[in-house]
Protein backbone atom coordinates (compact mmCIF):
# COMPACT_ATOMS: atom_id res chain seq x y z
CA UNK A 1 0.00 0.00 0.00
CA UNK A 2 2.85 2.37 0.80
CA UNK A 3 4.36 1.76 -2.63
CA UNK A 4 1.05 2.65 -4.29
CA UNK A 5 0.76 5.86 -2.27
CA UNK A 6 4.38 6.80 -3.01
CA UNK A 7 3.51 6.53 -6.71
CA UNK A 8 0.52 8.81 -6.34
CA UNK A 9 -2.26 6.21 -6.22
CA UNK A 10 -5.05 6.64 -3.67
CA UNK A 11 -6.20 3.45 -1.98
CA UNK A 12 -9.60 2.70 -0.48
CA UNK A 13 -9.53 -0.26 1.90
CA UNK A 14 -13.02 -1.75 1.87
CA UNK A 15 -14.58 -4.74 3.52
CA UNK A 16 -17.43 -5.48 1.17
CA UNK A 17 -18.40 -5.19 -2.47
CA UNK A 18 -20.17 -1.84 -1.97
CA UNK A 19 -17.44 0.63 -1.04
CA UNK A 20 -18.41 4.05 0.22
CA UNK A 21 -16.26 5.67 -2.45
CA UNK A 22 -18.00 6.44 -5.71
CA UNK A 23 -16.49 5.06 -8.88
CA UNK A 24 -14.91 7.36 -11.41
CA UNK A 25 -12.84 6.85 -14.59
CA UNK A 26 -9.87 6.83 -12.25
CA UNK A 27 -11.13 3.89 -10.15
CA UNK A 28 -9.54 0.47 -10.49
CA UNK A 29 -11.15 -2.23 -8.36
CA UNK A 30 -8.82 -4.95 -7.12
CA UNK A 31 -9.68 -8.12 -5.28
CA UNK A 32 -7.77 -11.16 -4.05
CA UNK A 33 -7.95 -12.66 -7.54
CA UNK A 34 -5.84 -9.75 -8.81
CA UNK A 35 -2.93 -10.86 -6.67
CA UNK A 36 -2.91 -7.76 -4.53
CA UNK A 37 -0.51 -9.48 -2.20
CA UNK A 38 1.91 -9.89 -5.05
CA UNK A 39 5.04 -7.91 -5.85
CA UNK A 40 4.30 -4.19 -5.52
CA UNK A 41 6.35 -3.25 -8.58
CA UNK A 42 4.33 -5.57 -10.82
CA UNK A 43 1.05 -4.18 -9.50
CA UNK A 44 2.20 -0.59 -9.97
CA UNK A 45 3.32 -1.41 -13.51
CA UNK A 46 -0.19 -2.74 -14.25
CA UNK A 47 -1.77 0.39 -12.78
CA UNK A 48 0.59 2.65 -14.73
CA UNK A 49 -0.55 0.90 -17.91
CA UNK A 50 -4.21 1.36 -17.01
CA UNK A 51 -3.55 5.01 -16.20
CA UNK A 52 -1.93 5.54 -19.57
CA UNK A 53 -4.73 3.72 -21.39
CA UNK A 54 -7.34 5.94 -19.74
CA UNK A 55 -5.37 9.08 -20.55
CA UNK A 56 -4.97 10.09 -16.92
CA UNK A 57 -2.09 12.35 -15.81
CA UNK A 58 0.83 10.68 -14.01
CA UNK A 59 1.13 11.20 -10.27
CA UNK A 60 3.90 13.29 -8.73
CA UNK A 61 4.50 15.47 -11.78
CA UNK A 62 4.14 18.58 -9.62
CA UNK A 63 5.15 19.10 -6.01
CA UNK A 64 2.03 20.71 -4.51
CA UNK A 65 3.74 23.76 -2.95
CA UNK A 66 1.41 26.75 -2.62
CA UNK A 67 0.12 29.15 0.05
CA UNK A 68 -2.94 28.23 2.11
CA UNK A 69 -4.84 31.13 3.68
CA UNK A 70 -6.29 30.98 7.21
CA UNK A 71 -9.32 33.20 6.70
CA UNK A 72 -9.98 33.45 10.42
CA UNK A 73 -6.76 35.46 10.64
CA UNK A 74 -6.65 37.14 7.22
CA UNK A 75 -7.66 40.83 7.19
CA UNK A 76 -7.62 41.14 3.40
CA UNK A 77 -4.77 43.69 3.44
CA UNK A 78 -3.52 42.37 0.04
CA UNK A 79 0.13 42.69 1.06
CA UNK A 80 0.75 39.14 -0.21
CA UNK A 81 -0.68 40.00 -3.59
CA UNK A 82 1.66 43.00 -3.83
CA UNK A 83 4.68 41.01 -2.70
CA UNK A 84 4.30 37.92 -4.87
CA UNK A 85 6.21 37.99 -8.15
CA UNK A 86 4.32 35.18 -9.81
CA UNK A 87 0.62 36.11 -9.70
CA UNK A 88 -0.21 33.28 -7.35
CA UNK A 89 -2.76 35.51 -5.63
CA UNK A 90 -5.86 37.09 -7.05
CA UNK A 91 -9.05 38.71 -5.83
CA UNK A 92 -12.42 36.98 -5.75
CA UNK A 93 -15.68 38.49 -7.00
CA UNK A 94 -16.50 39.52 -3.44
CA UNK A 95 -13.12 41.31 -3.15
CA UNK A 96 -11.47 38.67 -0.99
CA UNK A 97 -7.80 37.72 -1.42
CA UNK A 98 -7.50 34.25 -2.91
CA UNK A 99 -4.85 31.79 -4.02
CA UNK A 100 -5.80 31.45 -7.67
CA UNK A 101 -2.72 30.05 -9.45
CA UNK A 102 -1.22 27.39 -7.20
CA UNK A 103 1.05 25.99 -9.89
CA UNK A 104 2.69 29.42 -10.38
CA UNK A 105 4.14 29.28 -6.87
CA UNK A 106 7.87 28.64 -6.74
CA UNK A 107 8.65 25.45 -4.84
CA UNK A 108 10.29 25.98 -1.43
CA UNK A 109 9.69 29.77 -1.49
CA UNK A 110 7.54 30.85 1.51
CA UNK A 111 8.44 34.53 1.24
CA UNK A 112 4.88 35.86 1.16
CA UNK A 113 4.11 34.04 4.39
CA UNK A 114 6.90 35.89 6.17
CA UNK A 115 5.47 39.32 5.39
CA UNK A 116 1.84 38.55 6.27
CA UNK A 117 1.04 40.79 9.29
CA UNK A 118 -1.51 38.29 10.66
CA UNK A 119 0.44 35.04 10.13
CA UNK A 120 -2.50 33.97 7.99
CA UNK A 121 -0.50 32.30 5.21
CA UNK A 122 0.65 28.72 5.57
CA UNK A 123 2.74 26.38 3.49
CA UNK A 124 1.85 22.93 4.89
CA UNK A 125 5.00 21.37 3.45
CA UNK A 126 7.34 23.92 5.02
CA UNK A 127 9.61 22.59 7.74
CA UNK A 128 9.12 25.18 10.48
CA UNK A 129 6.27 26.80 12.34
CA UNK A 130 4.20 28.86 12.22
CA UNK A 131 4.41 28.76 8.41
CA UNK A 132 3.69 25.01 8.42
CA UNK A 133 0.40 25.56 10.26
CA UNK A 134 1.72 25.16 13.81
CA UNK A 135 0.34 27.23 16.68
CA UNK A 136 1.15 30.93 16.53
CA UNK A 137 3.01 32.64 19.35
CA UNK A 138 2.99 36.33 20.26
CA UNK A 139 6.50 36.67 18.87
CA UNK A 140 5.35 35.26 15.55
CA UNK A 141 2.79 37.97 15.03
CA UNK A 142 4.96 41.12 15.24
CA UNK A 143 1.96 42.66 13.57
CA UNK A 144 3.02 46.26 13.50
CA UNK A 145 6.52 45.41 12.34
CA UNK A 146 5.09 43.35 9.48
CA UNK A 147 2.83 46.10 8.21
CA UNK A 148 5.80 47.46 6.37
CA UNK A 149 5.64 49.81 3.48
CA UNK A 150 6.14 47.35 0.65
CA UNK A 151 7.85 49.94 -1.52
CA UNK A 152 10.37 50.57 1.26
CA UNK A 153 10.98 46.84 1.65
CA UNK A 154 11.62 46.54 -2.07
CA UNK A 155 14.30 49.22 -1.94
CA UNK A 156 12.45 52.46 -2.61
CA UNK A 157 13.00 54.44 0.59
CA UNK A 158 16.34 53.96 2.34
CA UNK A 159 15.27 56.02 5.38
CA UNK A 160 12.17 53.89 5.95
CA UNK A 161 14.35 50.79 5.62
CA UNK A 162 16.76 52.14 8.25
CA UNK A 163 13.91 52.96 10.66
CA UNK A 164 12.48 49.48 10.20
CA UNK A 165 15.87 47.86 10.76
CA UNK A 166 16.20 49.71 14.06
CA UNK A 167 12.76 48.52 15.20
CA UNK A 168 13.48 44.94 14.17
CA UNK A 169 16.80 44.91 16.07
CA UNK A 170 14.78 45.05 19.27
CA UNK A 171 13.27 41.65 18.62
CA UNK A 172 14.92 38.74 16.86
CA UNK A 173 13.04 35.97 18.61
CA UNK A 174 11.00 34.65 15.74
CA UNK A 175 13.39 33.53 13.01
CA UNK A 176 10.64 32.58 10.57
CA UNK A 177 8.90 35.98 10.76
CA UNK A 178 11.66 37.91 9.06
CA UNK A 179 10.95 40.31 6.23
CA UNK A 180 14.67 40.55 5.32
CA UNK A 181 14.66 36.82 4.75
CA UNK A 182 11.47 37.19 2.73
CA UNK A 183 13.15 39.82 0.59
CA UNK A 184 16.19 37.60 0.00
CA UNK A 185 13.95 34.71 -1.03
CA UNK A 186 12.08 37.00 -3.40
CA UNK A 187 15.38 38.22 -4.83
CA UNK A 188 16.52 34.62 -5.32
CA UNK A 189 13.38 33.99 -7.33
CA UNK A 190 14.07 37.18 -9.32
CA UNK A 191 17.60 36.07 -10.17
CA UNK A 192 16.39 32.66 -11.31
CA UNK A 193 13.68 34.31 -13.37
CA UNK A 194 16.20 36.67 -14.92
CA UNK A 195 18.43 33.77 -15.95
CA UNK A 196 15.56 31.70 -17.31
CA UNK A 197 14.11 34.56 -19.34
CA UNK A 198 17.37 36.34 -20.15
CA UNK A 199 16.09 39.59 -18.69
CA UNK A 200 18.65 42.44 -18.65
CA UNK A 201 19.94 43.35 -15.19
CA UNK A 202 18.93 46.99 -15.59
CA UNK A 203 15.30 45.91 -15.94
CA UNK A 204 15.43 44.08 -12.61
CA UNK A 205 17.07 47.08 -11.02
CA UNK A 206 13.91 49.10 -11.72
CA UNK A 207 11.87 47.65 -8.88
CA UNK A 208 8.18 48.55 -8.77
CA UNK A 209 7.12 51.81 -7.20
CA UNK A 210 4.29 52.12 -4.67
CA UNK A 211 2.04 53.32 -7.50
CA UNK A 212 2.87 50.29 -9.63
CA UNK A 213 2.19 47.94 -6.77
CA UNK A 214 -1.13 49.66 -6.06
CA UNK A 215 -2.02 49.44 -9.75
CA UNK A 216 -1.31 45.71 -9.69
CA UNK A 217 -3.74 45.21 -6.81
CA UNK A 218 -6.38 47.33 -8.56
CA UNK A 219 -5.92 45.41 -11.81
CA UNK A 220 -6.47 42.14 -9.97
CA UNK A 221 -9.68 43.51 -8.45
CA UNK A 222 -10.84 44.72 -11.85
CA UNK A 223 -10.28 41.23 -13.29
CA UNK A 224 -12.33 39.79 -10.45
CA UNK A 225 -15.17 42.29 -11.04
CA UNK A 226 -15.09 41.52 -14.75
CA UNK A 227 -15.26 37.80 -14.05
CA UNK A 228 -18.23 38.33 -11.76
CA UNK A 229 -19.99 40.37 -14.43
CA UNK A 230 -19.60 37.73 -17.19
CA UNK B 1 -22.23 5.38 12.44
CA UNK B 2 -18.59 4.24 12.14
CA UNK B 3 -16.16 7.10 11.62
CA UNK B 4 -14.67 7.65 8.17
CA UNK B 5 -10.90 7.36 8.42
CA UNK B 6 -8.67 9.36 6.09
CA UNK B 7 -4.93 8.89 5.95
CA UNK B 8 -2.70 11.37 4.10
CA UNK B 9 0.63 9.93 2.94
CA UNK B 10 2.21 13.37 2.26
CA UNK B 11 3.93 11.72 -0.70
CA UNK B 12 5.56 14.83 -2.14
CA UNK B 13 7.46 16.14 0.87
CA UNK B 14 9.60 14.77 3.70
CA UNK B 15 8.07 16.56 6.66
CA UNK B 16 6.21 13.60 8.20
CA UNK B 17 8.54 10.97 9.71
CA UNK B 18 8.60 7.88 7.48
CA UNK B 19 8.46 5.58 10.52
CA UNK B 20 5.27 7.26 11.71
CA UNK B 21 3.61 6.97 8.32
CA UNK B 22 4.59 3.32 7.99
CA UNK B 23 3.39 2.43 11.47
CA UNK B 24 0.07 4.24 11.06
CA UNK B 25 -0.59 2.63 7.67
CA UNK B 26 0.27 -0.83 8.96
CA UNK B 27 -1.87 -0.25 12.03
CA UNK B 28 -4.86 0.68 9.91
CA UNK B 29 -4.41 -2.38 7.69
CA UNK B 30 -4.11 -4.65 10.74
CA UNK B 31 -7.19 -3.17 12.37
CA UNK B 32 -9.35 -4.49 9.53
CA UNK B 33 -11.31 -1.24 9.24
CA UNK B 34 -12.34 0.59 6.11
CA UNK B 35 -10.23 3.64 5.42
CA UNK B 36 -9.15 5.99 2.68
CA UNK B 37 -5.45 6.47 2.02
CA UNK B 38 -4.56 9.37 -0.27
CA UNK B 39 -1.10 10.21 -1.61
CA UNK B 40 -1.26 13.93 -0.74
CA UNK B 41 -4.05 16.15 0.59
CA UNK B 42 -2.25 19.27 -0.65
CA UNK B 43 -2.33 17.93 -4.19
CA UNK B 44 -6.02 17.02 -3.90
CA UNK B 45 -6.84 20.50 -2.57
CA UNK B 46 -4.87 22.20 -5.35
CA UNK B 47 -6.93 20.45 -8.02
CA UNK B 48 -10.22 20.77 -6.14
CA UNK B 49 -10.67 17.00 -5.99
CA UNK B 50 -14.41 16.27 -5.48
CA UNK B 51 -13.41 13.36 -3.26
CA UNK B 52 -12.66 15.89 -0.47
CA UNK B 53 -16.34 16.89 -0.30
CA UNK B 54 -17.40 13.22 -0.35
CA UNK B 55 -15.11 12.47 2.57
CA UNK B 56 -16.22 15.52 4.54
CA UNK B 57 -19.84 14.42 4.12
CA UNK B 58 -19.08 11.13 5.89
CA UNK B 59 -18.91 12.58 9.39
CA UNK B 60 -17.55 11.68 11.86
CA UNK B 61 -14.25 12.09 10.00
CA UNK B 62 -10.92 11.02 11.46
CA UNK B 63 -7.89 12.39 9.64
CA UNK B 64 -4.25 11.37 10.06
CA UNK B 65 -2.25 14.13 8.39
CA UNK B 66 -0.37 17.17 9.66
CA UNK B 67 -1.12 20.38 11.57
CA UNK B 68 -4.90 20.76 12.06
CA UNK B 69 -4.89 24.42 11.01
CA UNK B 70 -3.21 23.49 7.74
CA UNK B 71 -5.59 20.57 7.09
CA UNK B 72 -8.71 22.60 7.87
CA UNK B 73 -7.78 25.44 5.51
CA UNK B 74 -6.58 23.03 2.79
CA UNK B 75 -10.08 21.58 2.71
CA UNK B 76 -11.45 25.13 2.75
CA UNK B 77 -9.26 26.10 -0.22
CA UNK B 78 -11.08 23.37 -2.15
CA UNK B 79 -14.44 24.75 -1.07
CA UNK B 80 -15.05 22.13 1.63
CA UNK B 81 -15.73 23.05 5.25
CA UNK B 82 -14.81 20.60 7.97
CA UNK B 83 -15.48 23.14 10.69
CA UNK B 84 -18.49 22.25 12.80
CA UNK B 85 -18.36 18.69 11.52
CA UNK B 86 -17.24 15.89 13.79
CA UNK B 87 -13.69 16.01 12.37
CA UNK B 88 -10.72 14.94 14.46
CA UNK B 89 -7.31 15.70 12.96
CA UNK B 90 -4.22 13.88 14.20
CA UNK B 91 -0.87 15.47 13.45
CA UNK B 92 1.59 12.81 12.26
CA UNK B 93 4.38 15.42 12.21
CA UNK B 94 4.43 15.70 15.99
CA UNK B 95 2.42 12.77 17.40
CA UNK B 96 3.64 9.22 17.89
CA UNK B 97 2.09 6.56 15.65
CA UNK B 98 0.44 4.61 18.46
CA UNK B 99 -1.26 7.77 19.72
CA UNK B 100 -2.42 8.64 16.19
CA UNK B 101 -3.89 5.15 15.78
CA UNK B 102 -5.58 5.29 19.18
CA UNK B 103 -7.28 8.53 18.20
CA UNK B 104 -8.40 7.63 14.69
CA UNK B 105 -9.52 4.10 15.55
CA UNK B 106 -11.51 5.13 18.60
CA UNK B 107 -15.22 4.34 18.28
CA UNK B 108 -17.46 7.21 17.23
CA UNK B 109 -18.76 9.17 20.20
CA UNK B 110 -22.31 10.44 19.61
CA UNK B 111 -21.76 13.11 22.27
CA UNK B 112 -18.77 14.46 20.39
CA UNK B 113 -20.69 14.63 17.11
CA UNK B 114 -20.85 18.20 15.86
CA UNK B 115 -17.53 19.22 17.38
CA UNK B 116 -14.28 19.67 15.56
CA UNK B 117 -11.32 18.58 17.65
CA UNK B 118 -7.65 18.46 16.96
CA UNK B 119 -4.86 16.41 18.40
CA UNK B 120 -1.37 17.74 18.16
Amino acid sequence: MRALLDKGYAVSAVRDAAPSASFSPETVLLGPEDGIGAEAAALIARLDTVREERGLPPGGAWKPWFPVIDYQRCTNCMQCLSFCLFDVYGVSADKKIQVQNQSNCKTECPACSRVCPEVAIMFPKYRHGPINGDDISADDVRREAMKVDISALLGGDVYAALRDRSAKAKSRFSKERDDERALKERQTCLVKLQQALDVPAEVLAALPSADEIRAKAEAAMARAREAAGT
Amino acid sequence: MAPCILYCHCAYARVVPVDTKTAVLEGLARAGVEFEAVPDLCEMAARGDPRLAELAAQAPLRIAACYPRAVKWLFSSAGVSIDGEAAVISNMRTTAADQVLETILAPADPIAAGKTASHQ
